[in-house]
């Protein structure tokens, strides 16, 4: 039976045994978490494009259409299309751009995504790097998109798209502390921040923590939404107002970045919520007799809970900006601070002290 | 560079640099304005200062060409006007032809134009539902508004032909008699349609993000409303009985049952119950029409050449899907009209834009905008 763990120990052994072969097992240490950065670049960069096709069979779903279905098997190769026909058309850009702000904000709004996956735990022991502060590092380098929105809607020169950068930078700002709010209760539950330790506290307890926590799982996607730029929280890039708020001026590989950034951003938050909430790698109780490997286990969840922000976009209105202000500040702020208070008398009231 | 800078220092003053208006222009290519209407907005941060439509990217001068075209003609131009509501503007003129020429269409030919008006208010008030729904960030209605209008369009190309510039409803009569089986299908569709009323209302109307988008956004009071000539279920939305089929009852809309939809509190929410009412009262009347129509002739007896007498003129109104219609004809003896000029629902609603969304956020132009149901080649003509 493969597991996670069994997948990793045969094709690091067949690695080391390459750099004994080519003589550079010395520096194994250096190549190995490139090895493994780059194999996950290439498992998103496929992900995301099965998302997109995902999120255009939902959304014809749900609006009683077909979907993309020329292009390959029920049209799985519609976006492999799309990305080639993004990658090669022209580049246009607008004549007073600020030149290097504008080339770079695209990189960064697709680095800055990228680089949360890193910690995600995809079974025990499947994860690039497993920092010990991982939940910290996620809210920290997820943070830095709000520059790349900001830089992307100042360098253009165009005024939607700098209208679509203010209210980016507010709303993603805005939503960053009710996110941290919610997940503190967790942390103070396990006392860690590693993602795998969050994991293994869920296997030992027996339970997964969306059940005590089903307020902060709530206000946690709530949050993730807004700060992925989705419906009903799009409003930088609301196409009835703004037509295409930052990226109104990218065209060609630019906006295939952004465009990419926002699904990983999606793919990073959801992973992040099932690893929190939902028990990572583990099996679904009722349904342990199928002895599915842990990472497909994490699939099935990951895929479920994208799933449901999918459905979150094709079925709600837009906010209004003040509205969403007032939301994030009146409405979810205080329900996560009053999630962590109950959290911790309860906890408290339970386990005494010292309790760990 | 300086010295921009420099001006915008205000010397003694309380804040050392000085703001300046955002001015930003909608469209005449912007996704939300419905064809090519122009705002100007001027904001403050996100917070609208004033709005000025700018007219006439979609001008074609129909009232003109209608001077140099026969009154049978010019139906043809009049689909042009109103595009998503052809029928309605159809007829418009065909009503206020035969009243300068004392033509009276049969009984048939009545039904018939009720019947196509009524579907005609049905498909315009589905494609409305959709884009205000999207204006305001809600794209899946649109899909199920176009749904339903397509079999509308069906019905429509069955009879005459035509899916949008229809040309049906001609003076003195319509085209083309209804095939066998329209009254059938007709009521297989209205009992199709009406369940789909009930899920469009579960989707919207009490989607708590959708009410905090449409209530209280965009008030047009009474005296507003009726000082800037707003009319149609825009005005309704506002607890003013305007409806022209009520007020001054043309074809046989005296004969049949159908309650006039009016909400009081003038906001965008009330335009969109008014018109999702109203949706079910055309389905009340084209059913009744349906049970009314008996067989007879389509077209009234009329002089090969129709023209209208010396020195005469008429004002006609009828209530479009967009509100009240005017048609206003003179005639000179000849063939052709001396002039031609329409009164249109949008062009009269469009006036209260800026007043409705001063103080308020860029977002409720699109909402506001979105609930007057306007046409811009209505507005241009």
């Amino acid at each position: 039976m493969f597991t996670g763990e069994n997948i990793i120990q045969i094709v690091s052994g067949f690695l080391h045994w390459a750099y004994a072969q080519v003589g550079i097992s010395a520096l194994a240490g250096a190549i190995d978490p490139v090895i493994s950065a780059i194999v996950m670049f290439g498992f998103i960069s496929v992900f995301v494009m099965f998302l997109v096709w995902m999120e255009r069979k939902v959304s014809a779903h749900m609006q009683s259409r077909i979907g993309p279905n020329r292009v390959g098997p029920f049209g799985l190769l519609q976006t492999v299309a799309d990305a080639i026909k993004l990658t090669t058309k022209e580049d246009v850009k607008p004549v007073n751009r600020d030149k290097i702000p504008y080339f770079i904000a695209p990189i960064v709004a697709f680095v800055a995504t990228f680089m949360g996956m890193v910690v995600i735990p995809f079974d025990k022991g499947m994860v690039v790097q497993d920092l010990n502060v991982g939940i910290l590092y996620i809210i920290a380098i997820t943070g830095f998109t709000v520059i790349a929105i900001l830089t992307a809607g100042w360098s253009s020169n165009n005024k939607f798209a700098l209208l679509g950068g203010f209210r980016s930078a507010a709303q993603i700002i805005s939503y960053e502390v009710p996110l941290v709010l919610s997940v503190v209760p967790i942390i103070m539950i396990t006392g860690t921040l590693s993602l795998s330790g969050i994991v293994e506290y869920q296997q030992q307890a027996g339970y997964w923590f969306i059940f005590p926590q089903i307020v902060a799982f709530i206000i946690f996607i709530t949050s993730a939404t807004a700060e992925a730029n989705r419906a009903p929280f799009d409003i930088p890039e609301a196409e009835s107002e703004l037509i295409g708020g930052f990226h109104t001026e990218y065209s060609g590989v630019k906006f295939a970045m952004f465009f990419l950034g926002e699904y990983i951003a999606v793919v990073v938050s959801s992973a992040v919520a099932v690893t929190l909430f939902l028990g990572g790698w583990l099996p679904v109780a009722f349904l342990g007799f199928l002895h599915l490997p842990g990472f497909i286990w994490f699939l099935i969840k990951l895929v479920s809970v994208i799933y449901l922000v999918m459905a979150f976009r094709w079925t709600f209105p837009r906010l209004r900006v003040d509205q969403l202000m007032d939301f994030g500040w009146k409405v979810l702020i205080p329900l996560s601070i009053l999630n962590i208070l109950i959290t911790a008398s309860v906890w408290l009231l339970l386990y005494g002290k010292g309790a760990q | 560079m300086t010295d921009l800078l420099l001006s915008q220092v205000k010397v003694g003053g309380e804040s050392q640099f000085g703001t300046d208006e955002y001015v930003v222009n909608l469209g005449p290519q912007h996704p939300a304005t419905h064809g090519v209407l122009r705002l100007i907005v001027k904001l403050d941060g996100e917070t609208v200062k004033e709005t000025v439509p700018v007219l006439g990217y979609l001008h074609r001068s129909i009232e003109k060409i209608c001077e140099n075209r026969t009154y049978p003609q010019c139906i043809t131009y009049t689909d042009r006007i109103d595009y998503v509501s052809a029928m309605s503007v159809n007829y418009a003129f065909a009503l206020a032809t035969e009243k300068l020429m004392n033509i009276e269409a049969p009984a048939r030919a009545q039904w018939l134009r009720m019947i196509f008006i009524e579907l005609q208010r049905l498909a315009s008030h589905l494609l409305w539902m959709g884009a205000f729904a999207g204006d305001i960030g809600a794209l899946t209605p649109f899909l199920y508004g176009l749904r339903e209008r397509e079999r509308i369009l069906d019905l429509f190309e069955m009879t005459c032909g035509q899916r949008l510039t229809y040309n049906y409803i001609r003076i003195g009569g319509v085209m083309i008699d209804i095939l066998p089986d329209f009254v059938s299908k007709c009521i297989a569709f209205l009992d199709y349609f009406e369940p789909k009323i009930d899920e469009y209302e579960d989707l919207l109307t009490y989607n708590p993000i959708f009410l905090e988008r449409t209530k209280g956004v965009g008030v047009i009071s009474p005296e507003m409303g009726i000082n800037a000539g707003v009319c149609g279920p825009s005005l309704r939305g506002s607890g003013i009985a305007c409806d022209v089929r009520k007020q001054q009852p043309y074809l046989y809309y005296d004969q049949v049952k159908f309650a006039e939809c009016i909400e009081t509190a003038g906001d965008c929410w009330s335009r969109y119950k008014v018109r999702m009412r109203e949706m079910r009262e055309s389905v009340s009347i084209i059913r009744q029409s349906l049970e009314r129509l008996e067989p007879g002739p389509i077209e009234a007896k009329m002089p090969p050449v129709l023209k209208a007498p010396l020195n005469s003129e008429i004002y006609s109104r009828i209530e479009s899907s967009r509100g009240e219609m005017g048609v206003y004809l003179v005639g000179d003896g000849t063939a052709k009209p001396w002039k031609a000029k329409f009164r249109c629902a949008s062009f009269s609603n469009l006036y209260v834009l800026d007043q409705l969304t001063k103080g308020w956020k860029v977002a409720d132009i699109m909402a506001v905008l979105g609930s007057l149901d306007m046409i811009v080649p209505e507005v241009d003509r």
